[in-house]
């Protein structure tokens, strides 16, 4: 049982890294428009049909 | 799909194949060359999957707009000026040494998802264009392209092209605020969740460990790191909770966060006792769980307030951005902030008008119905005063600057509504009456338990004086309310009402009184064709071509009245013109066997001057008369008609024994017109905002609830002092950020929705509510005496707790019958 002498403070590191992304994640503006990108991926060019630039 | 349906828009093709366009090998047919234009250029572009992958008609059908391509051109130009960019364009240097600019664009006309896409690729594929992200949500386009090598006013004509309007939208103050708002919200929130999932992990074995016995070394471990996570979660998650808390002390007006509050802190500061002394009992989970509900349900309440004003850009949308100013060395074009009293400007036709002033020569129909509620233009000629903010329709006007900025009539207003914010009266909400007297009660019973404890066994005093307040915990309490609110909300808008203040639910239970606007509220706030009559006997035109020669000559007007006439075809033309305020005439040319005549349509004076004619029905509708040269031919009445539903609600509404009113600034007759197809007897016309607030404050002081909808700038103040103000999806966004809902379906019969579900909601807050007292009164007196154990308090709060949810949940149900 000693081992989660080692494992939970190693949960806790997790934890704190995953916050930290996360808080970097919601200032880049990531979770400003929580609806275009689920349809954005839906229209993906299936058939080449743009002009080039 | 049906075959003379317009492929781009759908309205009906009047026309049959005349409009026509092939797309990969068929015909498509189109109502008017204006459609037809659109969806050449996506085609053209390359971007024909708009018409597979799009799951709504465009929201502006390209015939709407009628203005010409160089028109647009020439006004969209304007936004080429240093000075007019200033505000809203962001100026980079990026790794090349090349300046990028950037700007947000606010676009109108976006129906469904394809219409983002078919934005963003168009302007893809332009060149110099670096980057176009358009947000669903927010209707808004984040724009980068280089500067110097294409203009923003060319970008602007392409999204034009594509049938959608872009306006430049620049952030106030209160919209950052917004958006640090939500952000922080979303962080805390985020913080309590994961705190909480390691919580109630690190919680079984705690659990399982009082059952089976575990060693005391362990114990303090898990326990320890259980306080880490809680003290995280206390100290910023549930941050809000303590300052609302504070707040309501200082102020003496008790509310939920009170018992929010203590309830954290006593369980946090108690776990924190136990975990350092080995006591008996922690609670981190409670906390953390309990935190994280609430703030759950404060973002969503949060995303629906915000969601509201988002699109909008407040007063600046209202205001044009430039104006053009008459020097002696010729017209230049000025920011409307550098615009100075005794300044001349130059107001186009279509143009909005950027300050106070007088006319200075030229007359024109300027339309101040945002302002003054007046559903048709006013005839401005030199001398008259003119409004800024209100709309030029007809032609050119110089007009001198009398007043700008603060001195203005549009900041008289907002003036006048700040005041009214200030005396709007406050909804008693139910939850925070109960709360205050509850958290008293609590607190007094649970002293009177340590001290009388504390006499018969000082060791168990602290311990059973925590328990009372856990299991008094204001869980369910805190829950009521919030859950009901937040379901019901849900609900009214997928009916059409976005509500976006929390006490508008409770609120349309108390109402008294329902006072109407006229002009855009209860009628549509633009004129329709309704009825037509021969002006002469043996006239060789049949109604139907009289109506397409009418429509002919006012697709060149730019007068409200024209837009009358928008869905009728019309013939090729040849010498138009349009008389300011009088009407419009022009030559047409080989019309079913009628050679070249010259017709006019508008005031009968106008149309036929040799006779003085009079309507064949006198009443307060709008006659225009068509002649040709030598006799009068056909009288079309026109008027403003009633919003879809008026009728109905208004009975309803005295069914139930509201009182309904109305407060207009239109002074004409046709008010009584509508005020007695809706049997209206409380009717007050003709009046300013000033006289409005003065109507609705006068109620209020007979200890009446009013409830106020409206759309145009002038119902601003009286919207703002309204206990509940209901603002018209058409509505100006100023008048949309002041009101406490919103009707978006454009059906008045939404109000009723809206006043029924407000009476189960707070049938339902209050079942809840009771639900939640009666456990704590059942529960106390057991803790109180030391008979419950910790486990089973906290399965009672779950149980309370998840009652009240259920409960809530009802509501979600549409509405069986209004």
């Amino acid at each position: 049982m000693d081992i989660i002498y080692i494992l939970i403070p190693l949960s806790i590191l997790l934890i704190a890294i995953a916050v930290t992304v996360l808080f970097w994640a919601i200032k880049s503006g990531q979770f400003d428009d929580m609806d275009s990108p689920s349809h954005r991926i839906l229209f993906d060019d299936d058939n080449d049909n743009d002009v080039p630039k | 799909m049906s075959q003379n349906v317009c492929f781009h828009c759908g309205e009906i093709a009047l026309e049959g194949n005349r409009w026509c366009l092939e797309i990969d090998g068929e015909e498509h047919i189109m109502c008017c060359p204006a459609c037809k234009a659109v969806a050449e250029t996506i085609i053209g572009s390359g971007l024909k999957d708009y018409y597979r992958h799009r799951t709504a008609l465009p929201e502006i059908s390209p015939q709407q707009k009628r203005s010409a391509r160089n028109e647009v051109r020439d006004e969209l130009k304007l936004y080429d000026e240093v000075a007019i960019q200033q505000p809203f364009v962001i100026r980079t240097t990026n790794a090349q040494q090349q300046v990028e600019a950037e700007a947000i664009l606010v676009i109108s006309g976006i129906s469904c998802a394809a219409c983002a896409w078919l934005i963003e690729h168009r302007l893809g594929q332009l060149k110099h264009v670096v980057s176009a992200k358009l947000n669903l949500t927010t209707h808004r386009l984040l724009l980068t392209w280089r500067d110097g090598d294409i203009k923003l006013s060319q970008i602007l004509e392409e999204i034009h092209q594509l049938g959608y309007q872009a306006h430049p939208f620049s952030a106030t103050e209160a919209e950052q605020q917004r958006v640090q708002e939500s952000k922080t919200a979303f962080r805390r929130l985020a913080v309590a969740g994961f705190a909480t999932m390691q919580v109630m992990m690190l919680a079984v074995p705690l659990y399982v460990g009082a059952l089976q016995g575990i060693l005391a070394q362990y114990e303090i471990f898990l326990r320890a790191a259980s306080m880490l996570f809680a003290t995280v979660v206390v100290l910023y998650s549930a941050r809000p909770f303590f300052s609302a808390a504070l707040r309501d002390i200082r102020t003496r007006h008790l509310t939920m966060d009170v018992p929010v509050s203590i309830a954290i802190l006593m369980a946090y500061f108690a776990s924190v006792w136990s975990t350092v002394n080995q006591g008996p009992e922690i609670y981190f989970d409670s906390v953390c769980m309990f935190t994280f509900f609430l703030l759950t349900g404060r973002f969503f309440e949060m995303r629906a307030r915000h969601r509201m004003t988002q699109a909008g850009n407040n007063l600046l949308d209202l205001m044009p951005s430039a104006a053009t100013k008459s020097c002696p060395e010729g017209d230049i074009v000025i920011p409307t902030s550098d615009i100075q009293v005794g300044d001349l400007l130059v107001i186009k036709p279509g143009q909005k008008i950027p300050a106070d002033g007088i006319v200075e020569s030229g007359t024109s129909a300027v339309d101040e119905a945002a302002l003054t509620g007046e559903y048709l233009p006013i005839d401005k000629a030199q001398g008259d005063t003119l409004i800024g903010g209100t709309h030029n329709v007809e032609s050119q006007l110089l007009m001198r600057v009398t007043a700008t900025g603060a001195d203005a009539e549009l900041n008289t207003i907002m003036r006048l509504m700040d005041r009214a914010q200030h005396e709007k009266p406050a909804i008693a909400i139910f939850a925070d009456k109960v709360a205050s007297r509850f958290v008293a009660a609590v607190l007094i019973i649970a002293s009177g338990i340590a001290i009388t404890w504390s006499f018969i066994d000082p060791s168990q005093a602290f311990w059973i004086t925590l328990a009372v307040l856990v299991v008094t915990c204001p869980c369910a309490l805190s829950l009521a309310t919030p859950t009901a609110l937040t379901a019901a909300t849900a609900s009214l808008r997928e009916q059409g009402f976005l509500i976006s203040k929390g006490h508008v639910l409770e609120g349309l239970n108390q109402i008294d009184r329902i006072v109407f606007d006229k002009t855009g509220t209860l009628t549509r706030g633009e004129l329709s064709l309704e009825q037509s009559l021969p002006a002469a006997e043996n006239i060789d035109l049949t109604p139907k071509q009289a109506l397409k020669i009418a429509a002919t000559l006012e697709q060149y007007s730019n007068h409200p009245i024209a837009r009358a006439f928008n869905s009728i075809v019309y013939f090729d033309t040849d010498n138009i013109e349009q008389v300011t305020a009088k009407g419009v005439q022009g030559r047409l040319i080989n019309i079913d066997g009628h050679e070249d005549t010259v017709y006019r349509i508008g005031r009968a004076d106008f149309a036929f001057p040799a006779v003085t004619l009079q309507p064949p029905i006198h009443d307060d509708r709008q006659w225009l008369l068509l002649a040709d040269e030598t006799q009068p031919l056909y009288w079309f009445a026109l008027s403003d008609t009633l919003r879809q539903g008026a009728i109905p609600m208004v009975k309803q509404l005295k069914d139930w024994g509201i009182k309904v009113s109305i407060l207009t600034g239109d002074p004409s007759s046709q008010v009584e017109a509508v005020a007695t197809t809706l049997n209206i007897d409380d009717v007050h016309k003709g009046l300013s905002p000033a006289q409005k607030l003065e109507f609705a404050s006068r109620w209020q002081q007979q200890g009446e609830r009013l409830m106020m909808v409206g759309d145009g700038i002038n119902d601003v103040p009286t919207l703002a002092r309204a206990d509940i103000a209901v603002a018209i999806g058409q509505a100006s966004d100023l008048t949309k950020t002041n009101a406490d809902a919103v009707i978006t379906n454009n059906s008045l019969t939404t109000i009723l929705h809206a006043l029924s579900k407000g009476k189960k909601s707070t049938r339902i807050i209050r079942q809840n509510i009771y639900w939640a007292l009666l456990y704590n009164v059942l529960a106390l007196p057991l803790a109180a005496t030391g008979f419950i154990p910790p486990w089973a308090a906290a399965i009672g709060m779950s149980v309370s707790s998840l009652i009240v949810v259920g409960n809530a949940l009802r509501l979600l149900s549409p509405n069986k019958q209004t």
